[in-house]
């Protein structure tokens, strides 16, 4: 450092070249030799990038093949931390995970910011949301790959969602300690089908319109809540102060009912949706890890149950 | 046979993710089987022999001694996170370049749709529609879905079979878990999406959407067909008809639960809360199956009628 301030103010003041071994030709106090030995110097250092202070301010510890930075580069990286240090060798087994939650979390991270891309895109509003469907579809540059991406992904989400159950289910994984984050799971995957409803609206065609048509009809028809459900009348509701109502903004699905949608779509599930994961997988972390494949029980170790 | 219309709706670019779901929910299931088994035949081994069940590191993945029981994270399961996101990625790049996501017209709330679906994870509910009314198909029923999935490892007394595949240990659970899931749900779904046509009106696969087909539904009340006419009296005789059902559901699902020894043992666990809740919540999945033959095979529209709600 000494040595580069030494330069630079050489440099400026055209006097004072003592740096460098003196052997090359100076020009205005600047020792060519010297500069060609550190531009050497970093052009070898790049060779090793990871002796740079630049990687190791960013990742902290080097990695090499010792098991301790190997624990080390899981467990003081901010993203890779959910994970334990060291798992159980079977745990890795394809055939036992089936990895649908983890495709899960993917898909939602992919949808967040396919999701994210198409806001700039998107007014939600009647006169606007469709002709911006069209405008993504014809002129933003990959619009159509962007809106295609975030609908398969959505499909796929439900799917993965549905089979990470199937598999959890199966393998048992939901008994003791587990239960509550089966709760948890469910809720998720309620949380997932809102988010790929409440998106079926947006793009105000009659796919998205008629389809929640049907759906929101259903909430009619909700006991004492509904103005068609039984006791709804003897409640007092009406067309214009039941659920539905409360759920289009409106007794139709019209301009209201998009921008709730809208809302409900990009900003209020997605936080329940961050949030409830959050809890998912610290619970699957302070649960003991992942459930298996674990040592079978056999009948006669059934233990007599204590109350 | 019109190949054409078959092709028009398995094409439709929404309903592809039907045809995925009929691919993957039989692979994974025959996935799992197929582990279930295998663990099986080494729970009978262990069971006869004790000897090697005291030794045995008891799961079919192959363990030797020496080897280390714990792998790192990094790289061994970082691998293959890493190589999963990239392979879906690659997968929904592909599907999302050759498929464009459907647009219709634009909202128009004077021109119906026929017919109009919801989307295709609701089409199970949508389905349930023609046997009941909205209240219990698109309120009840959804609500008593996620109560009773919430529910299920509160009221499982079963302590086998947790963490690995089987069958043998498990079987109530197992058939229970599978006609919910596989012919209630996903039947449903693609009987929603693939066999209901215009009017919500059953095609066979193949059979052309006409959208003037006409059925003459000659669908009745219970008590119109016994004869009832006054409301008081049938109000009563709908009551009885379901509690009847609920009698003999509940002692028809006892009789199954108590047949083996081991279900026995495992009743003796459950708290009186724990097993009137499962009775609920097994009681109101046969009556979805009970409701439809009722209706498909002797054209019965409501069971119980009364001024406020029908059943």
């Amino acid at each position: 450092m000494a040595e580069k301030t030494t330069k630079k103010t050489g440099q400026e003041a055209g006097t004072n070249g003592t740096a460098g071994n003196g052997n090359g030709k100076r020009l205005l106090g600047i020792d060519p030799e010297a500069i060609k030995a550190k531009a050497i110097e970093d052009l070898e250092a790049i060779k090793q990038p990871t002796k740079t202070d630049l990687y190791k301010s960013i990742f902290r510890v080097k990695h090499d093949e010792t098991p301790r930075s190997r624990t080390l580069g899981v467990l003081s990286n901010v993203f890779l931390h959910l994970h334990p240090a060291k798992i159980n060798r079977d745990a890795v087994a394809y055939n036992y995970t089936w990895g649908m939650g983890g495709i899960s979390f993917y898909l939602f991270w992919v949808l967040t910011w396919t999701g994210v891309l198409l806001m700039f895109y998107y007014h939600p509003t009647k006169v606007q949301a469709f002709r911006d469907i069209l405008y993504l579809e014809h002129d933003v540059p990959f619009g159509k790959l962007l809106r295609n991406m975030h609908r398969w992904g959505a499909h796929a989400m439900v799917l993965t969602v549905w089979l990470h159950m199937y598999r959890v289910f199966l393998t048992g994984s939901y008994k003791k300690p587990r239960q509550f984050n089966w709760m948890v799971g469910v809720i998720l995957l309620v949380l997932t089908l809102l988010l790929s409803f409440t998106g079926y609206l947006l793009p105000d065609d009659q796919l998205g319109f008629w389809a929640v048509t049907v759906g929101t009809n259903m909430a009619r028809a909700t006991p004492m809540l509904g103005h068609e459900g039984p006791f709804g009348l003897m409640f007092g509701m009406t067309a214009y102060n039941d659920v539905r109502f409360a759920l289009l903004g409106g007794s139709i699905v019209d301009s209201n009912a998009l921008l709730r949608a809208y809302i409900w779509h990009c900003v209020a599930i997605p936080g329940f949706a961050a949030t409830f994961m959050i809890v998912h997988f610290w619970r699957v972390r302070k649960d003991g890890g992942i459930s298996g494949p674990a040592p079978m029980m056999l009948e006669k170790e059934i233990k007599p149950l204590r109350r | 046979m019109d190949w054409h219309q078959l092709w028009t709706i398995l094409s439709l670019p929404d309903n592809v993710p039907i045809i995925g779901l009929m691919i993957v929910i039989p692979f994974y299931t025959w996935y799992a089987f197929r582990q279930a088994f295998a663990n099986d035949r080494l729970i009978e081994q262990l069971e006869a022999d004790p000897e090697m069940a005291k030794t045995h590191h008891r799961k079919t993945q192959p363990f030797l001694k020496g080897w280390a029981r714990e792998v790192h994270v990094w790289p061994y399961l970082l691998r293959i996170e890493f190589l999963a996101a990239i392979i879906v990625t690659a997968i929904l790049m592909v599907w999302s370049i050759t498929l464009d996501a459907p647009l219709e017209e634009p909202a128009n709330p004077t021109l119906t749709m026929n017919p109009s679906k919801a989307p295709w994870y609701f089409l199970g509910l949508q389905e349930m529609l023609v046997y009941f009314d909205p209240w219990i198909a698109g309120v009840v029923m959804p609500t008593l879905i996620i109560v009773g999935l919430i529910a299920i490892p509160y009221i499982d007394t079963n302590p086998l079979g947790n963490g690995y595949y089987t069958y043998k240990q498990r079987r109530f659970a197992i058939w229970t878990y599978l006609s919910g899931f596989i012919i209630l749900w996903c039947v449903m779904v693609v009987i929603g999406t693939l066999i209901r046509g215009p009017g919500w009106m059953w095609f066979w696969p193949g059979q052309t959407w006409d959208h003037n087909k006409l059925v003459f539904e000659v669908n009745r009340d219970l008590h119109e067909i016994i004869g009832i006419t006054d409301p008081l009296i049938y109000g009563i005789f709908g009551f009885l008809v379901v509690a009847g059902f609920v009698v003999l559901t509940g002692f028809a699902v006892h009789k199954l639960l108590t047949m083996t020894e081991f279900n026995r043992k495992i009743l003796d666990r459950m708290t009186l809360l724990q097993y009137l809740t499962m009775q609920l919540l097994l009681i109101t999945m046969v009556g979805l199956p009970a409701k439809m033959a009722a209706r498909l095979l002797f054209r019965i529209k409501y069971v119980w009628v009364t001024p406020w709600f029908n059943v």
